[in-house]
């Protein structure tokens, strides 16, 4: 399966022109089809996971093996010659495996195959696969979030006008989002890439009858279309740095091993952070993001969780040999990286307080978190990004599944207006998004607290010896807000009194039927279990077996020259209790401000209205940072008003002006002339420039005779004439 | 060798008065059939080029089934038949100074690519490969490598067959 | 003047295409400009199979032959414009069609 792995994507790919072909006739519309497809495609993504876990398995094996090997044949060769160091080193490999080094001594190949897509002028344009650890990890969740996402949608979007279309896409998504993953070039990553985006357009889009849901697609697109303008310019910068190859895994060996320049790798990976920025909702690019909430919910859910928004931080994860150097993550104490990221934490989190449409918090939240993962990445903790991708994944999908199922029996997003006291209308509903929630805020033992743990750990451990202290804060400040933001949600939701449509006693809230709540169960076991893949071993728990500690860096961490493993700035976090404890307890202390505020109503209620800087403060984050005015009236605004007003006063003052200057100063040196010279001069000069005015107009008039022949005429004249001129220069 | 050459300059004399006549004559119909002869004289230069299966099939369609079509455009829009005054625009020597113009570019960089005894043809101009044909070995290209683009030639013939019929028909 | 030159062909091609220039910048018939591009299109089909023999190269003739069946469906299309065009105006003249004159 592993050589096979290439078919995956395939699958969805057929599955959408199925869909779209075939799909009206079908007894469900097409539906089947896409979950057909995606079903065979998870059961693939596991047997490729398992495989992958005995190829890792097997290379390791191999590596103990070589290196014994290596010590008897030491030992025949020179028996009694110093038994001392000899016996020391055989301890050493004896306790190896238990040991940092153990993860990083072996060399896993990834399975890497091409195909020649078309070669020009010597250049190879390749396509293929690159499948190793972390392309393995996004096989499973993207397969699995898509097929939860299927079998949700059949009842959430049911009886929808673009039914089939809706599926064709899903199906398009996933597929272009795992050819992505598994791209072997970037320029396959960068064709995928804008597949994603073009899904992410057309389903955000999906009832485009309503302007905002239209403005909010064009939006998202326009906004990623800044960011590729930086994925094209690093994969350029980066093909031409790596000697002409378009080659990920190439590139990362030549990056890992400084054969290419610093300054082409800092110029390449501040490239691509634009793309990363806009792709994964980072500061300032984010603004799409909470506006493709207008998609269906199922859809904000698969892009949030699974698809799009991960591309970046994946993207940033396979070029990582590039921006490891390019950044100098692992000497420095601060970076553009950790910087997007660390600012992105705080500023989302800060958003998600003031919304009031449920699935716009936790699309704020997406952003934070987005940015708990960049920031790992710049700080160097490249697992515990991955990880809390992973962990992420599958809380995050519940959440948004879950806040779907509530606004589908209420058929409103608005906590404030249409929600409330939920609790007793949808108990499943209620369980699986406590638990989802606990997970994103970080509580023990769930998912989110090892994966937050490890990024904190990872703030706190790398870089150079000023270390990352300053996200170390950042990141426990971060974990605060969300606590908060995340109670107020869970509060206004299914707390209280109902509300509005919650209220309606002729059509009370019913729970969701069984093809929402099984996904909701299944993401909320997971979003319980999922922190367990990646147990820490060091620190406080060092009592954790070898066996079970670390599986997620084990199997999914790269291991071979194109990751920065090798070098000797890399290191993992160990796990720091004091941090867990801290980050705990501030966690709660969230919960318990947010609970005190909302539950109870302590604290001072209305301060926006009776403190000017508390009304300020929440105006600046009602009006989001006030970025989305920056790019409409400001720098839309300056080009559409300013520039083209000040292009118009110089046509109006300028050119006419000169003309009537020119004007003017005829007339006055036509007086000069009357009282000098010549009254039929004058004439004669008025006349004429009246006439040349004219004729000159009329001239210009007979040009746009629309007869075509005349056109082609001059088409031909004009080819002439520059072949000519081409012939006479060369 | 010098067979050859006269026979191209005839055709090419040919030819050009012809080509000539048929952009200047006042008859549409006179027209017409200045077009075949200078189809028939590109044709002989085809032979000339021992391209053979290209000038049957230059007659065929050209001669056959183009010019009459253009036959029956100039009776089906009732076009007068005889001296018509008006076929040529008042200010055709702007076009003929396109021309001109046009011929002078190309007629320079060709002589001063190709220059004249620069490149001869080889003697013997065939290209055949299968069966000393060179039919044949056309026929073994277009079947073979280019397969594809046959194909698509034929569905492009299908396509503007069925635009011409929906373009053309009364309803 | 013994042998044959690559030379000759194109040139001849050249004169041609001039030619069919002239006739569909100058000609008022629709008709008439149908055929001159014929012209135009006979011109490039001597300098393929000029190229063709001068290389010994089948290509020439193939794409000749591609271009003839091109120019069949061109002759086509195009008179059944025309024709539509009449229907619709009692006239081919290629004056009285100016509705992009500005």
């Amino acid at each position: 399966m592993l050589d096979n792995a290439w078919i995956i994507p395939l699958i969805p790919a057929a599955s959408f022109v199925l869909i779209l072909l075939f799909g009206k006739k079908m007894p469900k519309k097409g539906s089947e089809i896409g979950i057909a497809a995606l079903g065979v495609c998870f059961v693939l993504a596991l047997v490729t996971n398992v495989q992958w876990f005995s190829h890792v398995n097997d290379a390791e094996h191999a590596a103990e093996v070589h290196v014994s090997e290596g010590e008897h044949a030491e030992q025949a060769v020179a028996p009694h010659a110093d038994e001392t160091t000899d016996h020391g080193t055989a301890l050493e490999i004896a306790d190896a495996p238990s040991e940092e080094s153990a993860h990083t001594e072996f060399a896993v190949e990834p399975i890497h195959k091409s195909w020649t897509w078309w070669s020009n002028g010597g250049v190879n344009f390749s396509a293929g696969m690159l499948l190793d650890g972390p392309a393995v990890m996004m096989l499973f969740v993207v397969t699995l979030i898509s097929l939860l996402v299927h079998i949700y949608s059949t009842d959430y979007v049911n009886g929808d006008r673009r039914y089939t279309h809706y599926f064709a896409f899903l199906s398009l998504f996933t597929a272009s989002m795992l050819g992505l993953i598994m791209s072997e070039t970037t320029l396959q990553l960068l064709t995928c890439w804008e597949l994603v985006g073009l899904c992410s357009f057309a389903l955000i889009g999906h009832w485009w009858e309503e302007k905002p849901n239209s403005d909010a697609a064009l939006k998202a697109f326009i906004t990623n279309r800044v960011g590729d303008v930086g994925l094209i310019c690093g994969v350029i910068i980066l093909f031409f740095g790596a000697g002409q190859t378009f080659d990920i895994q190439t590139i990362n060996e030549m990056a890992v091993a400084g054969d290419i320049s610093h300054l082409v790798l800092l110029v390449a990976s501040c490239s691509l952070l634009a793309a990363v920025m806009s792709k994964s909702g980072q500061f300032i690019l984010h603004t799409w993001l909470p506006d493709a909430m207008a998609g269906p919910t199922p859809v904000s859910a698969l892009i949030h969780a699974a698809t799009m928004v991960v591309a970046g931080i994946y993207m940033v994860g396979r070029l990582y040999g590039v921006f490891f150097q390019g950044l100098s993550i692992g000497v420095s104490s601060v970076n553009l990286l950790a910087v997007v990221g660390g600012v992105t934490v705080l500023g989302g989190a800060g958003l998600a307080f003031v919304q009031n449409d449920i699935k716009k918090v936790l699309a704020y939240s997406t952003v934070s978190q987005l940015g708990y993962m960049v920031m790992a990445l710049g700080v160097g903790a490249w697992t515990a990004a991955f990880f809390h991708l992973f962990t992420h994944a599958m809380f995050k999908a519940g959440l948004f599944l879950g806040s779907g199922s509530v606004a589908h029996s209420v058929h409103s997003f608005d906590m404030k207006q249409d929600m409330g006291g939920m609790k007793k209308f949808m108990p499943k509903t209620y369980v699986t998004f406590l638990i989802c929630t606990g997970a994103l805020i970080g509580l023990f033992p769930l998912a989110g607290f090892w994966s937050k743990d490890e990024i904190l750990a990872g703030a706190s451990q790398l870089g150079g010896d000023g270390s990352y202290t300053a996200f170390l804060v950042v990141g426990t400040l971060g974990a605060l807000m969300t606590a908060a933001y995340m109670t107020r949600c869970v509060y206004l939701t299914f707390h209280g009194e109902p509300r509005g449509h919650a209220a309606d006693a002729a059509h009370p809230p019913h729970e969701s039927g069984p093809r929402i709540v099984v996904p909701l169960y299944i993401l909320g076991g997971l979003a319980m279990v999922a922190g367990l893949v990646n147990l820490p071993n060091s620190g406080a728990l060092s009592f954790i077996p070898d066996s079970l500690a670390l599986r997620f860096e084990h199997f999914y961490e790269p291991k071979g020259e194109y990751f920065p493993a090798v070098l000797s700035t890399f290191s993992h976090p160990e796990f720091d209790l004091g941090i867990a404890l801290v980050s705990t307890v501030i966690g709660l202390a969230g919960i318990g401000l947010a609970y005190a505020w909302y539950f109870r109503g302590m604290g001072p209620h209305g301060i926006t209205e009776r403190s000017k800087v508390a009304r300020a403060g929440h105006r600046v984050l009602v009006e989001k940072y006030y970025l989305d005015r920056l790019y409409t009236d400001i720098i839309v605004g300056s080009v559409k008003g300013p520039i083209a007003k000040a292009a118009y006063w110089l046509n109006q003052k300028g050119l006419d002006g000169v003309v009537n200057g020119a004007g003017a100063g005829a007339v006055a040196g036509g007086r000069w002339i009357y009282d000098h010279i010549d009254q039929g001069v004058i004439d004669g000069a008025v006349n004429g420039s009246g006439a040349a005015a004219e004729g000159s107009g009329q001239g210009l008039r007979q040009m746009q005779t629309g007869r075509v022949q005349q056109y082609a005429a001059l088409l031909f004249a004009g080819a002439a004439l520059l072949a000519g001129i081409f012939i006479v220069i060369i | 060798m010098v067979a050859q050459n006269l026979f191209f300059y005839a055709f090419a004399a040919m030819i050009v008065f012809s080509a000539i006549r048929v952009v200047t004559t006042q008859n549409v119909v006179h027209a017409a059939l200045y077009l075949v002869a200078v189809l028939a004289g590109v044709g002989a230069q085809y032979i000339l080029l021992a391209a053979e299966f290209v000038a049957a099939t230059q007659v065929l369609v050209y001669i056959g089934a183009v010019v009459v079509l253009l036959l029956f455009g100039v009776m089906l829009t009732r076009t007068e038949i005889g001296r018509d005054q008006d076929l040529t625009h008042r200010n055709w020597p702007g076009g003929a100074a396109t021309a001109i113009l046009l011929l002078g570019v190309m007629a320079y960089t060709l002589i001063d690519e190709y220059g004249w005894s620069r490149t001869p043809l080889p003697a013997d101009t065939r290209i055949a490969s299968v069966n000393g044909s060179n039919t044949a070995t056309v026929s073994d290209s277009i079947f073979g490598q280019y397969l594809v683009p046959f194909e698509v030639i034929s569905v492009l013939l299908l396509a503007a067959l069925v635009g011409a019929i929906v373009l053309a028909r009364k309803d | 003047m013994d042998d044959l030159l690559l030379n000759q062909f194109l040139l001849l091609g050249a004169v041609l295409f001039c030619v069919g220039v002239y006739g569909v910048l100058a000609r008022r018939n629709a008709v008439l400009v149908l055929m001159s591009i014929e012209l135009i299109l006979n011109s490039v089909n001597i300098n393929f199979i000029a190229f063709g023999a001068m290389h010994g190269n089948p290509a020439g003739a193939v794409f000749a032959l591609f271009i003839i069946a091109v120019a069949a469906a061109e002759v086509g299309v195009g008179l059944a414009i025309v024709l539509l065009i009449y229907r619709n105006r009692k006239s081919v003249d290629l004056n009285d069609i100016a509705e992009l004159k500005g």
